[in-house]
């Protein structure tokens, strides 16, 4: 199972979410897939138009940036992040 | 049950909500809401007691923000929010607006969409980007953006919108197609001084019991309009400036009419004195109002949904400036009361009256 790490304020929009879930899948694609069945809506919070990641969210596949397309492994860690950003 | 009035004030980090009972001396400030997203604007809709709240957040997207409790539980959705997976995205949702048993929501980039299902899915009203204008539509300072949706008050085919720096825009078949409504305004910005399109109109009003009777803010002074907008008169004389954001229409005059009139250069009010301005003639004269209001280095800024007013009688009339401060009057402003001071920059103004 991979681990997939959600911020804070990601997990704030969404009733019971949690900021650690455990899921299989074999790519960010199907990671956020599989977010937004568990929490309708999710893949309109991370995805953007083309389908791609948010230009200001960050995906990480243990350690290295991804994208949609990226493969995640089994024992994966994957962490969705938010760039910085103030004001 | 007791009659309340609540301002909904949109702001760069969320949205406030601010009560008083009818007679609108003393005010309570609720928020920020909407986990302090931008906001862009705030609306009661009273057949369904739903608050609706427009914004985008730099991480997450554009959403409407629904809550049928008055703010104690939010739900956000953005579905069907889009223009398709070959884009372009849309930043935001600059304004949200319910009429006719719809939910309309304009966006940046400018476009119109409509849910049936309280704000649960939206639908592309794609008639309005399909203007075959389209591709010469320019952003103006503040975007690309859809800020003002004026729906007719019995037919629900009937629809204006304004966009920025585009102009005006009607339907008469429920948006499936629509006219520029932009003659006789100017665009001192362009090499031809009255186009078709491409003024920069900053907020479209109706007038009540009158539905044909429109007003516009304009980057290029103050218009109305007694035929839907298909001519325009500048009503501008008078004023102490030309430029302006935020406009109100009178709930029950249609020739009363409040704007904020900024100085061109530093958009804030001119000589840094405060001061709303009505007609009560539709635009031939202005009045300053000014009492309660600060006179002294007040480089106060308004930005154009940032004014509201309420049914009462006399009628309550707001607006929030971009440093933080919500100003109310609740005699048609004759005499005005500052309601807070260290608010987000405020974007929008809203106000309704609500039982509780």
């Amino acid at each position: 199972m991979a681990t997939v790490h959600l911020p804070a304020s990601l997990v704030r929009l969404f009733p019971g979410a949690a900021q650690r879930v455990e899921l299989s899948a074999e790519s960010v694609r199907e990671v956020v897939k599989q977010l937004d069945q568990r929490w309708p809506g999710m893949w309109e919070r991370v995805c953007d138009a083309g389908p791609e990641i948010r230009r200001h969210l960050n995906v990480f596949v243990d350690g290295e940036r991804a994208g949609l397309d990226t493969p995640v492994g089994a024992a994966s860690e994957v962490r969705i992040m938010t760039a910085v950003s103030g004001g | 049950m007791t009659t309340k009035v609540l301002l909904l004030v949109a702001t760069k980090k969320g949205v406030f909500m601010i009560e008083s009972d009818r007679g609108r001396a003393r005010w309570e400030v609720r928020g920020p809401f909407c986990e302090t997203w931008p906001m862009f604007d705030a609306t009661y809709d009273p057949a369904s007691s739903a608050v609706y709240a427009a914004g985008g957040s730099e991480w997450y997207g554009p959403a409407v923000w629904r809550s049928t409790d008055l703010g104690r539980s939010w739900t956000h959705s953005s579905q069907g929010l889009t223009y398709g997976d070959e884009g372009p995205g849309i930043a935001t949702v600059w304004s949200v607006l319910a009429a006719h048993g719809a939910v309309y929501a304009g966006t940046d980039p400018a476009g119109l969409f409509r849910s049936d299902d309280g704000g649960v899915t939206w639908q592309h009203v794609t008639g309005l980007r399909e203007h075959p204008s389209r591709p010469s539509w320019q952003p103006g300072a503040g975007g690309l953006c859809l800020h003002s949706i004026v729906p007719h008050p019995t037919d629900r085919r009937r629809m204006w919108v304004g966009i920025s720096a585009v102009g005006t825009f009607a339907t008469a078949d429920g948006g499936r197609t629509w006219e520029t409504r932009n003659r006789g305004v100017r665009a001192e910005f362009l090499p031809e001084r009255y186009p078709e399109l491409g003024q920069c109109v900053h907020r479209l009003g109706r007038a009540p019991g009158e539905a044909d009777l429109l007003y516009q803010q304009n980057h290029c002074g103050v218009y109305r309009s007694g035929d839907g907008g298909r001519a325009w008169a500048e009503v501008s004389d008078g004023l102490p400036s030309d430029f302006g954001f935020a406009m109100a229409v009178h709930p029950r005059e249609p020739r009363t009419v409040y704007v904020i009139p900024l100085n061109g250069d530093g958009r804030f009010m001119p000589d840094a004195a405060a001061a709303v301005w009505r007609t009560r003639d539709g635009g031939d004269t202005w009045a300053r109002l000014d009492h309660g209001l600060p006179q002294r280095n007040a480089y106060l800024g308004v930005l154009r949904q940032a004014m509201a007013i309420d049914p009462l009688d006399p009628a309550g009339v707001y607006f929030g400036t971009t440093t933080g401060q919500l100003f109310a009057s609740a005699d048609e402003g004759e005499h005005w009361m500052l309601v807070a001071e260290y608010l987000p920059p405020v974007r929008s103004v809203g106000a309704a009256l609500i039982e509780d």
